[in-house]
This record gives structure tokens, C-alpha cells and sequence, in this order.
């Protein structure tokens, strides 16, 4: 692998356009689709794209963690929440034509004022050599972790105001991320349980109550019909064999 | 290979800012709920290129953000977790009463 790299000094470059392409690619996918099975599936490949790009850039812990965590939970997440809501009616919902207009519109302003600041400072734009020296791999989870314990290895060389005392990690912001994750999760288990049924109080719940009520008496009477039917040669005497009203 | 000469932080700038707009529009445009979230996700993907293309001492030798971009950056992601699950509650719960996923039919707050 080593060789390749050597040999080939556009790599940098060639890895950028695919995985900046896909991206991309996929990301209009999910904008322009109707399907929302397919934008999951679109984003999917997208978001994976998008830890390409961090691999590139030489951020490997994060990338890694944008496909673990990203890719493999939050997504996973969102595309049960599609096979729970994907009913017929809901899988292809269609935009309003007027929506499409103002939002290009608007959309299309805002990427040309984002494209116009990325290229306008020099300080961005200089062109780096990317040579090979450079991209070596760093071993980068340990400083995270410590950073993330408040002790910063990486700004061990630097004085001032800012590194001195543990001001610069980011132990505080550890935990408050930790008690947020925690508060979040227990809401969210709390917010999507299933109900029980209780007294309707308005219009539409009550229907939605109904129908939930159906469902349930029919998977009843379902359970029952077929208790009946592989139980029918056992017991003669069952009150809801039909056979019996004879 | 030619086409862009070496690559240096604006394409990657781009590359977010493409991101983040698809991920706005997609926001404004989807009837359906769980697209809107879709579009959250894009959103925050494009804001997280930016920190790790600032962060990035491959694209900038001096002057990169170091690990700080990188730390946000995993804040983001892990806070990302966060809003879809609670965002997804809150969905299945509006698809539980409603009996819909379109979001133009949550307007009884209409006044």
C-alpha cells in the first residue's frame, strides 16, 4: 500500500473527488427523492462518504467514529423509524411546486454567499503540497481521550493564559454531554412507549385510539380463531368452536 | 487530477457548504418527518466537515485548530445521537395520534 502512494502523488486528490462526489451525490439523492426508504438508504451512503473525507483530511479517530456511531446508530435509528411510519400512503409524499421554487431560491443564494466566503480567504485557499511525510498516520485516540479528561498532551510545548490551569480540555463539556445522553434517553424511552388505552378526550386521538383498539381486537380474535383451529380435534366441547352451535 | 491542482481547505469548505444547503433545503422542502430529520443530518454532517477541515494539520500546517476541531466535531456527532433519538419519539408519537407522517397536517397551534 505503501508503494502506491509513493508512486502516485495525485492520490490526495483522487480519493478527494470520490468521496467528495459520492457525498455530494447522494446528498442531492436524498434531496430529490420521493421515496423516503431510498433517501435512507441515500444518506446512508452519503454520511459514509462523509467519513471518507475525515480519513482524508487525517482525522481518523472522528471518521472512525462518524461510521460507528453516525452510520451504524444514529442512521440505523432513522431507518427504524422509517419501517415504523412507512405506511402506503406515507412512502412517496411529493413537494409542493411553489415549496420548490422558494427553496431553490433561497437555497441557491445561500450555497453562492457559503462558496463565495470558503474561496474568498487566501489563508484557506493556498494550495498545500501534501507530501507524504506529512500524512503519516498520528496516533490521535489518546490525545482526544485526555483532552476529553481535561489534560491537553498535544499543547504541552505552549504557555499562556489559556493552556495553563486545564483551561484548554474539555472535562465540563464531557460530562454535560454525558448527563444530556443520559436526560435524552431516558425521555425519549419515556416519549415512545406504548400506551395504554384510556378515555379519549379529543377528536383525533380518540380515532387513533379506535383504531389501535381495532388492531388489537382483531389480533385477539385472530389468536383465538386459530387456538380453535389447531385445537379442534382435542377439545369437542370449546364454547368458540363454531362447529359447537350445531 | 489536473482539474483542481492540489487540494487545500476551501474544497473542503465547499464540499460542507454543498452539504449544509442540501441538508437546509431538504429541511424546507420534505412532507414527510422523518425527511425533515434526514435534512438535520445533512446539515450537521456539512458543519462537521468545516471543523475537521480547520482542525486538519494535513491541510494547514500552522494555524489549524488541532484537536479542539476534532473534539467538536465528536460533541456534534454524539449530540446528533441525541436529537434523532428524542426527534424520533417525538415522531412516532405524532404518527401514533395523527395517524400520519406529513407535517403540514400538525397545524392545530394554527391560528
Amino acid at each position: 500500500m505503501d508503494l502506491i502512494a509513493v508512486a502516485w502523488p495525485y492520490w490526495h486528490q483522487f480519493f478527494f473527488i470520490i468521496f467528495a462526489a459520492t457525498a455530494v451525490g447522494f446528498g442531492f439523492g436524498v434531496l430529490l427523492s420521493k421515496n423516503v426508504v431510498r433517501m435512507a438508504f441515500y444518506l446512508v451512503l452519503s454520511l459514509g462518504s462523509t467519513a471518507g473525507l475525515f480519513f482524508l483530511a487525517g482525522a481518523e479517530f472522528v471518521g472512525a467514529m462518524q461510521l460507528m456511531i453516525y452510520v451504524g446508530g444514529t442512521l440505523v435509528l432513522l431507518i427504524f423509524g422509517v419501517m415504523l411510519t412507512a405506511q402506503k400512503d406515507f412512502i412517496n409524499m411529493d413537494t409542493h411546486t411553489q415549496d420548490w421554487i422558494l427553496a431553490t431560491i433561497v437555497g441557491g443564494s445561500l450555497l453562492m454567499v457559503l462558496l463565495f466566503a470558503a474561496f474568498g480567504a487566501d489563508d484557506w485557499s493556498t494550495p498545500q503540497d501534501i507530501n507524504d511525510a506529512q500524512v503519516e498516520a498520528t496516533k490521535e485516540a489518546t490525545p482526544l481521550g485526555l483532552a476529553l479528561t481535561g489534560i491537553r498532551v498535544d499543547k504541552l510545548g505552549d504557555s499562556g493564559d489559556a493552556v495553563d490551569d486545564g483551561k484548554s480540555g474539555y472535562l465540563m463539556p464531557f460530562i454535560i454531554v454525558s448527563i444530556h445522553l443520559l436526560v435524552v434517553l431516558i425521555g425519549a424511552a419515556y416519549m415512545a412507549r406504548t400506551k395504554k388505552l384510556s378515555h379519549a378526550t379529543d377528536d383525533k386521538s380518540s380515532r387513533a385510539k379506535l383504531m389501535l383498539f381495532k388492531m388489537e381486537h382483531e389480533s385477539e380474535q385472530l389468536e383465538e380463531e386459530t387456538y380453535v383451529v389447531t385445537h379442534r380435534g382435542k377439545s369437542a366441547l370449546n364454547p368458540l368452536d363454531p362447529q359447537n352451535e350445531n | 487530477m489536473l482539474l483542481i491542482g492540489t487540494v487545500s481547505v476551501s474544497w473542503y469548505l465547499a464540499v460542507g457548504a454543498v452539504l449544509f444547503v442540501l441538508g437546509a433545503v431538504c429541511m424546507a422542502t420534505k412532507r414527510n418527518l422523518l425527511g425533515v430529520l434526514m435534512g438535520v443530518e445533512l446539515v450537521l454532517n456539512g458543519a462537521n466537515m468545516n471543523f475537521i477541515a480547520f482542525g486538519s494539520k494535513v491541510l494547514r500546517p500552522e494555524g489549524s485548530l488541532g484537536l479542539d476541531g476534532q473534539l467538536i466535531a465528536l460533541f456534534v456527532i454524539v449530540l446528533a445521537a441525541a436529537e434523532a433519538a428524542v426527534a424520533l419519539a417525538i415522531a412516532l408519537n405524532f404518527y401514533n395520534n395523527h395517524n400520519t407522517v406529513d407535517v403540514d397536517r400538525a397545524n392545530e397551534l394554527n391560528g
